[in-house]
């Protein structure tokens, strides 16, 4: 079967997951999204390649950070945007999922930015808009419930990229709450298809995916273990609002056998950047002072992910 | 074209702006080409203005039918442009497109001024209402749509023109 996020000539239809794309491709956007960060200095912020187009970011769930840039990131391209705050839309009033699109294709739209609870809500509307014959209207996954967040993996490897240059002298450690988290997913499938020789995954049992190891990465339930001369830290964040059972002791307890310190990232490289995609829970996942630090690029990791999905954006529509 | 020589038509354009820049003059080259012709201009012009570049990918009209993504590169603009005298700079002119294209850019850094082109060859076939002020020189007759003229450049930035049949 095609990819389905793939026109048949190879070129991105939809952006649903970063598995499966080849390596050309996520070099392609992280290419595309270099010129773009220099907009931002411009007294004119923009550019007029999605002049005309329509843009709804639909988001099922909560997000500030991730739809804030979705929106600068169209607005920049010269795209209109709606935001639909769907919990006071039509669906609370039972509408499904699919009739919101089908009427929102009523309107025009060129591109859906879609975050949704449900794992696979964004392809469920890329086989309905192809079912419709509407292969001119794009879909980018903005977070799917566990399974992918294909712009956050980008923007993190365009990060890494900036301050590290070649991904093939690298290891990468992902530390933290593995199993709800689709920026994992997203982050390691990245990191391998880019060639990088050591993924990393550093968690407690309860916090892993079953048969993690198949993503390819090497498991560490010892934090300092883990950390020894790795040239990035990922941190993710520990997701109380997807976890129901007794995974977890209390936040206080996860921070300190979890939590990264200053003293337990002293083992990495003296040069290793931290990372995390936010939002932070600071004193849970990450020490204040580490967050805060001269080793920390979370908030350039925002600043890129601007570029990152204008390149997307543009790369589908334009 | 070899009867067109890069080098001599390049002297021929230093010689043509000498009397109308100034030292607060600020030449900005539309990659590629003409930013290899704005290197050796800046240098021969003795200006003091930081040199300008600017891809007009993003701003041409045919955006996404022929330009390739990801193969863009970065515009610089290190100079203020409000209130400038600029001098757009380009290997070849031919439809006008891609010096409206670096207009609609240019204008998004601030209010020049003044804008002009400069360019060392014209090979006809305007679409746009779009005339160089320098100009080394213009072919006598249109060339056919199917050739490509393009400026090249070796490691000392020496110019040459090259004639592609498409």
């Amino acid at each position: 079967m095609r990819n389905p996020q793939l026109t048949k000539n190879g070129e991105l239809q939809h952006l649903l997951t970063l598995d499966g794309l080849p390596r050309e491709i996520l070099t392609a956007i992280l290419d595309t999204a270099e010129p773009f960060t220099e907009v931002a200095e411009r007294e004119v912020k923009k550019l007029p390649i999605l002049r005309g187009k329509s843009i709804f970011n639909l988001f099922f769930e909560n997000s500030t950070r991730t739809r804030t840039t979705f929106e600068i990131a169209a607005k920049r391209l010269s795209a209109d945007v709606v935001n639909l705050n769907v919990s006071t839309s039509s669906t609370s009033k039972g509408e499904s999922l699919l009739d919101t699109v089908d009427n929102l294709c009523a309107m025009q739209a060129d591109m859906f930015v879609v975050r949704h609870a449900a794992s696979g809500a964004p392809f469920l509307i890329t086989q309905h808009l192809a079912a419709n014959g509407r292969n001119d209207i794009h879909v980018i996954n903005a977070g799917d419930g566990r399974h992918a967040h294909p712009t956050q993996g980008l923007l993190d490897m365009y990060t890494i990229r900036h301050y590290k240059q070649d991904f093939t002298q690298l290891t990468v450690a992902v530390v933290g709450d593995v199993l709800h988290s689709r920026v994992a997913r997203s982050q390691i499938s990245a990191l391998t298809t880019l060639g990088v020789p050591e993924v990393r995954v550093i968690a407690p049992k309860t916090l892993l995916p079953a048969e993690v190891e198949k993503l390819g990465v090497r498991v560490f339930h010892d934090m300092r273990e883990g950390l020894r001369d790795v040239d990035v830290v990922m941190m993710l964040r520990l997701q109380n609002e997807r976890m129901s059972g007794a995974l977890l002791p209390t936040p206080q307890e996860f921070y300190k056998v979890w939590g990264l310190t200053a003293e337990k990232l002293a083992l990495a490289k003296s040069d290793a950047i931290v990372m995390h995609p936010g939002p932070m829970n600071r004193g849970v996942e990450i020490d204040s002072a580490v967050a805060d630090g001269a080793q920390a690029v979370i908030l350039p990791q925002v600043t890129f992910g601007i570029a990152v999905r204008m390149a997307v954006m543009s790369m589908l529509a334009a | 074209m070899k009867d067109l020589d890069a080098e001599a038509l390049f002297l021929n354009l230093v010689e043509q702006m000498r009397g109308h820049v100034g030292p607060d003059t600020a030449l900005v080259g539309i990659h590629t080409g003409g930013v290899w012709l704005a290197e050796r201009l800046h240098k021969a012009l003795a200006l003091t203005q930081p040199l300008g570049s600017i891809d007009v990918s993003y701003y041409r009209d045919d955006f996404g039918t022929r330009a390739k993504l990801g193969k863009a590169r970065r515009s610089d603009i290190p100079f203020n442009v409000d209130g400038a005298h600029v001098i757009i700079i380009d290997d070849v002119l031919y439809t006008g497109r891609t010096t409206r294209a670096a207009l609609n850019e240019l204008f998004d850094y601030g209010r020049p001024a003044k804008v002009e082109l400069a360019v060392l060859v014209d090979r006809g076939s305007r679409e746009l209402p779009i005339a160089p002020q320098y100009c080394a020189h213009s072919l006598p007759a249109p060339m056919p749509a199917s050739q490509i003229l393009e400026l090249e450049t070796d490691d000392n930035g020496q110019l040459t023109l090259r004639l592609i049949d498409a």
